[in-house]
């Protein structure tokens, strides 16, 4: 399967957008090569601003050009855009509403040897808690084309969340029906669902068939927006199966697999099991390394998939 | 300073050099650039100036040392390792699953390393507290802190240089590592700093500009910051990115990357040879 990093995806539909909207602007903090926002400074230096190393600043200035009726994008690492920046997020960018877009990249422990300091395994849950907030977690880079686009058209906040590393390409330009607020179901199974988010969609479709081998038949679903959830599919996958596995590279404290169970339990309390971090700082190491050791490969949905089973 | 000094330190140096470059061709990443422009001012810190007990790692005497550009974690490894404070042979497993040695400094994970680090500014702030605390226990240990120049754009660096000055934190100083580069390139054209050093002075720090490759005035500027009374000293070091590798030099290029094998080979040539 071809693979390609979300932030390359990222880099070049900023360069789209700029050509049809002169309105976008574009913010990064010294980070321009790792986040791709370099390829928008090459054709439009005078929309591109470095910030440089002061992350407070970078999404304070984004509110600024917002509120003059500029569309900022505003880039840097997951860890410091919703880490440092959060405070500033929360008062003035949800708060009033901005039509603010915060593409962050290097999130999750795919980030690899840099280290614990560095992969972001909070900011969906940081991110969700905030009113007037909406989150993106894309599967591949063709769904980060769209979500890119969609976010431009969209008014008011968007966190987009993307990765370091290259992940596979799962869907085709031509066919993708990508709406901001909408899951897309993927594979049709009955015996559980497994509701996954960014590169872990890949690891459900991987652990589809594994499963089908043993004679299971899994729904996948690709929840690319965490917030607002799709709560339509969602509940109407845990009805149709009794059976269900969230995935997410993320703390399994506040992201998907959060919203996922706050929704079940009060409208469709079903049995389920969440793929994510347990609640720990990762390491160094590789990517790949990490993904295994921290119980995020297709594996570990087998494995979530058949105890959940076992439970109905 | 003697002569025998003089040399003993920059043999150490090259020495860590060469394990900078080691540790990082064996991870396959990190960053060079700035543990090489950082290399002589460290080696300063630990081989002449700082009272540490390698086998009491927490000995409550000591002298601390922050490395607030965090990234830069090799050539506080190698000083570290070179010490005595774990063995040499973790150099060799940096940045790898289940290493002891992180790609940014764990202070959970690693005797010797005083504070975690490697998001920007936040090593600085907590020197602060180091600080204020020693004081309050009166103790005589001072506390050494290096910081960048692309660092020093974060907000909290200003919150905590203000801080430092207005309790008169004479038991501080801070060391910039001014090689003018961060990784979007030149200081200069991300973010400008300058005028550096009328900053610091306009926020009460003694300020001190020197040669950060040249040991006699890394030693002289130390010992002019300890002898300083009232407020913190800010050690303006002017360096080279990369110094010792000729095609890491001055190249934004080499901020964040591994050499290859051909490229070590070099490397390593240049800085005196490999050790055994
Ligand atoms: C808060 C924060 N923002 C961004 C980064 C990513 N980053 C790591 S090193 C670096 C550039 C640092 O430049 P400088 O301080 O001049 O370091 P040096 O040149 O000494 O390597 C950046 C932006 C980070 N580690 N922490
Ligand atoms: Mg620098």
């Amino acid at each position: 399967m071809e693979k390609v990093a979300t932030r390359d995806a990222y880099g070049k539909t900023l360069v789209e957008l700029g050509k049809t909207n002169e309105n976008i602007v574009v913010l990064d903090a010294d980070l321009s090569g790792s986040t791709k926002t370099i390829s928008f400074k090459k054709e439009f230096p005078d929309r591109f601003f470095n910030m440089g190393i002061a992350e407070q600043n970078l999404i304070g200035t984004a509110v600024g050009f917002a509120a003059a009726g500029k569309i900022p994008f505003a880039s840097t690492f997951a860890m410091f855009a919703t880490g440092r920046a959060f405070e500033i997020i929360r008062n003035s960018v949800c708060y009033p509403k901005m039509n603010v877009k915060i593409c962050a990249t290097h999130a999750g422990i795919t980030v690899g040897e840099d280290g614990a300091s560095h992969q972001a395994l909070e900011d969906i849950a940081c991110m969700r808690a905030i009113p007037n907030m909406t989150i993106i977690n894309p599967a591949d880079s063709v769904s980060t084309r769209e979500a890119v686009l969609q976010a431009a058209r969209y008014q008011g906040p968007v966190y987009i969340r993307l990765g370091r590393a290259k992940v596979p390409v799962i869907y085709e330009p031509s066919s993708l029906q990508f709406e901001i607020g909408k899951g897309i179901q993927l594979e049709e199974g009955k015996d559980a669902a497994v509701i996954a988010t960014g590169v872990m969609v890949a690891e459900a479709l991987k652990a589809r068939e594994i499963l089908k081998e043993e004679g299971i038949e899994i729904k996948v679903i690709d929840i690319h927006t965490i917030k607002p959830i799709d709560e339509e599919l969602i509940l109407k996958a845990a009805q149709q199966t009794g059976a269900v596995v969230t995935a997410e590279e993320h703390n399994i404290i506040g992201g998907l697999g959060s919203a996922v169970a706050e929704l079940l339990a009060e409208h469709c309390p079903t049995p389920m099991k969440r793929i994510g971090v347990k609640d720990t700082f990762g390491e160094s190491g590789s990517g790949e390394e990490l993904m295994k050791k921290y119980g995020l490969t297709a594996q570990d949905i087998v494995q979530a998939v058949k105890e959940v089973v076992k439970m109905k | 300073m003697k002569e025998k000094d003089l040399e003993r330190l920059k043999k150490i140096a090259a020495e860590i050099r060469q394990d900078i470059i080691q540790s990082i061709h064996k991870a396959g990443s990190g960053h060079p650039g700035g543990s090489l422009s950082a290399a002589d001012i460290v080696t300063a810190l630990y081989f002449y100036k700082m009272k540490v007990e390698p086998e009491n790692p927490k000995w409550e005497e000591r002298d601390r040392f922050i490395l607030s550009k965090g990234h830069a974690a090799p050539v506080l490894y190698a000083a570290l390792a070179r010490k005595g404070f774990f063995p040499r042979e973790e150099l060799f497993k940096l940045r790898k699953l289940n290493a002891m040695l992180q790609g940014h400094p764990d202070m959970k994970g690693t005797p010797g390393v005083e504070m975690s680090t490697g998001s920007l500014g936040q090593g600085f702030s907590a020197s602060i507290g180091m600080g204020l605390a020693l004081k309050l226990d009166k103790r005589e240990s001072r506390i050494y802190v290096l910081l960048g120049d692309g660092e020093m754009q974060e907000g909290i660096v200003w919150e905590a240089g203000m801080a430092a000055a207005h309790y008169q934190l004479d038991n501080l100083t801070a060391i910039l590592d001014y090689n003018g580069l961060q990784i979007d390139g030149k200081n200069d054209d991300v973010m400008r700093i300058q005028p550096i050093a009328q900053k610091w002075e306009s926020f009460g720090w003694n300020v001190l500009e020197i040669d950060g490759h040249c040991f006699e005035e890394i030693i002289e500027a130390l010992e002019q910051a300890e002898k300083t009374k009232g407020r913190p000293t800010m050690i303006i070091a002017k360096t080279i990115k990369g110094k010792g590798v000729s095609f890491m030099e001055n190249a934004p290029d080499w901020h964040g990357k591994a050499p290859n094998d051909e490229e070590t080979q070099i490397a390593l040539r240049e800085l005196g040879g490999v050790q055994g």
